[in-house]
């Protein structure tokens, strides 16, 4: 037998997920919870959070990271992505969303880099527009055709193609929230220790 | 031997037991091949997405971001879960030596299982995932699918409390470790209470012991009864199997973090993780070790063996797949290839070179048993075999390079980040390339299947090219 009793087994099964828990989950969770947010963060507004909600319905994160590596490892300081990141950065994620895959760029400080919502709505809306070899899916559902827009509202700049009969392009509420959320996002603020 | 022991030896009682557990473990399998067939068509759709953006484009529930996650989640929730478990069941009841108990249950788990990865896999498509990789299902569905696998566990519990086994097999070990850790680890991971660094702690805390503590047991338990049942000679050593089986629970569950290596996490939780990551070297050299000195002077039977040629095939993979896990979660390595295309690459060498080539090969083995007749084709059966050991070395080989590739140009700075995206087009084709020809393996897989259900091919012992008994 594997043991010398089957409960010692069973003992065993558990103790070692317990204990991997321990060390991975609970051990951080009790270090991490003492660490105060970062004084220059600010909470996200209702619009960015909604913005946020449809990054995560959109699956940006499964091409977009949220997290910037230290100087020494990997091309992020020398791509000016941002100071590397620290866990008071990430205080109000709720999904967290830090991302494994880097098919785009970082986009942890993308409101830093890119202040214009202009740019977002033309780059949302076809990126190819906008990077003609980029590969980044195209999002129209978050647009809208319209004969004319309504005062103040952004208008995209979009070739005529997509516009079959005239008319403008214009972001709907989804489409105005997520450029919120992206040109909201900005850690550059100085990190206490 | 009394008389007890000896009768369970028998030809005839292991045909009982097969046809006692015929039902529910081919609901399982049926299920689980036709998740196969439609998670097939997701993973081309978002691999060809990724070389031709403006294909489908228009369409919300299509786009990249929506079917990559439902992609995931119907393979390794839908196709290995579901063709996990039927197998599961069936290895029970022959290695405990009783029926397998709670058939009821187990039809009512297939049902609900069923339904938590529609209603998931739907929620993922239609815009209501919970965001979280390998956690995408909202809080419903997840539900459904724990009370799905707690009903399983309760009969597999229960079965091997019936036991008439006096022997433990290994097999035996790894079904009932696993069977009591997953249902803890898919709650606390579930719940929706974390926040900021700590939830991604949790989040690859539960993604690579979902590897860990489910999908790899399955494989591991069906890899060491077919490999000697099929060569017809016992496991080479008990001791490494011991040995194989406690260092594989200590490690596994420590590797998580390092997902996150290079990341906003405790350093020292990094290093715990890496140091972890490379102490799989031992269990995995075990039963590298074991399964090899039990095959050694078999291989001919590869040849004729559709189930060992699968089985052994796979058993490679999990080494392979191993020893490159180890050397990948590395700094240095980590450095490279964090982010790439290179990780999905190690992801299907261990869940399709390794587990699914494994419940192919076991499933060869199975069906006839509990359906009493035998595969047509044998051709198919090779085209299958080809079609997907091809397939998925093409995939891995195109992805390792291109990954490779991306990581050396993204870490460089003077590189524009739209050369590394540009420079990876070539390679994604060819993944495309090769994940279709597994798509199209699997076509041919469940055609075959089908046609054992509605017993096309000969009668069971009647087929000249057929498995050692
Ligand atoms: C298939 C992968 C993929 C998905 C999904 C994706 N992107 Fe991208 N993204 C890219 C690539 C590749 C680039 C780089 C080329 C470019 O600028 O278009 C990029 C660039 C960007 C940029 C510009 C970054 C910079 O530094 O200039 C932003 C902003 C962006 N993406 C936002 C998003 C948002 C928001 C979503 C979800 C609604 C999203 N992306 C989904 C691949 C993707």
């Amino acid at each position: 037998m594997i043991f010398i009793r089957l409960w010692m087994f069973f003992a065993g099964v558990l103790a070692v997920l317990f204990l991997g828990w321990v060390g991975l989950v609970g051990a951080p969770g009790v270090q991490l919870a003492a660490l105060p947010a970062q004084t220059g963060l600010r909470p996200y507004t209702y619009q960015q959070e909604h913005g946020r909600q449809i990054y995560i319905r959109e699956g940006c994160v499964y091409c977009h990271t949220q997290q910037t590596r230290p100087p020494g490892f990997g091309g992020d300081q020398g791509r000016r992505w941002g100071r590397p990141s620290v866990p008071g950065d990430y205080v109000f994620d709720q999904p967290h969303l830090l991302g494994t895959s880097r098919t785009g760029p970082d986009l942890l400080n993308i409101g830093a880099r890119q202040p214009s919502a202009e740019w977002h709505y033309a780059h949302l809306f076809n990126p190819r527009a906008v990077v003609p070899q980029s590969i980044m899916p195209r999002f129209p559902w978050l647009f809208e055709l319209k004969a004319a827009a309504d005062p103040g509202e952004p208008v995209v700049d979009a070739p005529a193609e997509f516009r079959p009969g005239g008319g403008v392009i214009t972001p709907t509420r989804e489409g105005v929230d997520l450029v919120e959320y992206l040109r909201g996002m900005d850690r550059t603020y100085p990190v206490k220790p | 031997m009394t008389s007890i022991t000896k009768e369970l030896e028998t030809v005839e009682f292991r045909e009982r037991l097969d046809a006692e557990s015929a039902i529910p473990v081919l609901v399982f399998l049926a299920s689980g091949v036709l998740w196969l067939l439609v998670g097939s068509a997701l993973g081309i759709i978002a691999s060809i997405k990724l070389h031709a953006p403006d294909w489908l484009a228009t369409i919300p529930q299509l786009t990249f971001g929506r079917v990559r996650p439902a992609h995931l989640d119907v393979v390794a929730y839908g196709w290995a879960s579901l063709a996990g478990v039927g197998c599961l069941i069936w290895l029970t009841s022959r290695l405990c030596k009783t029926p397998i108990r709670q058939r009821g249950a187990l039809i009512a788990s297939a049902a609900l299982w069923n339904l938590g990865v529609l209603y998931g896999t739907g929620a993922v498509l239609f815009g209501y995932s919970q965001g979280v990789e390998w956690l995408e299902y909202p809080l419903p569905a997840a539900a459904i699918i724990a009370v799905a696998f707690l009903l399983f566990a309760w009969s597999i519990l229960s079965t091997f409390h019936a036991r008439q086994a006096e022997h433990l097999y290994v097999s035996l070990w790894y079904v009932i470790a696993s069977v009591v850790w997953f249902p803890i680890l898919f709650v606390v991971a579930n719940l929706p209470i974390y926040s900021g660094v700590e939830h991604a702690a949790v989040n690859w805390w539960y993604g690579h012991n979902a590897l860990a503590i489910w999908f790899t047991p399955i494989g591991l338990a069906l890899a060491y009864y077919m490999i000697p049942k099929v060569i017809g000679r016992p496991i080479y050593s008990y001791y490494l199997s011991l040995l194989g089986f406690w260092s594989f629970a200590l490690f596994y569950n420590w590797n998580g973090i390092h997902h996150l290596v290079g990341g906003p996490v405790p350093t020292w939780l990094q290093t715990i993780s890496i140091i972890a990551s490379v102490l799989m070297v031992i269990p995995v050299m075990a039963v590298a070790v074991n399964h090899h000195m039990t095959t050694i002077g078999h291989f001919k039977l590869l040849r004729t063996s559709p189930t060992l040629r699968f089985t052994v095939f796979g058993a490679m993979c999990y080494t392979a797949v191993s020893f490159q896990g180890s050397a990948e979660a590395l700094r240095n390595t980590q450095e490279v290839v964090h982010f790439t295309h290179y990780t999905v690459g190690h992801a299907h060498l261990g869940v399709y070179a390794f587990l699914s080539m494994i419940l192919f090969g076991s499933m060869y083995y199975i069906i006839p048993r509990v359906t009493a007749w035998d595969w047509p084709r044998p051709g198919a059966i090779r085209l299958h075999f080809w079609l997907a050991a091809l397939g998925i070395s093409l995939y891995f080989l195109a992805l390792t390079i291109g990954g490779w590739l991306q990581g050396m140009a993204m870490n460089n700075p003077a590189e524009p980040f739209v050369n590394v995206v540009a420079g990876t087009r070539g390679w994604l084709i060819l993944r495309s390339i090769g994940g279709s020809m597994m798509g199209l393996g699997h076509l041919v897989f469940a055609f075959l299947f089908f046609e054992m259900l509605w017993r096309a091919g000969p009668r069971r012992g009647a087929s000249p090219w057929e498995d050692a008994k």
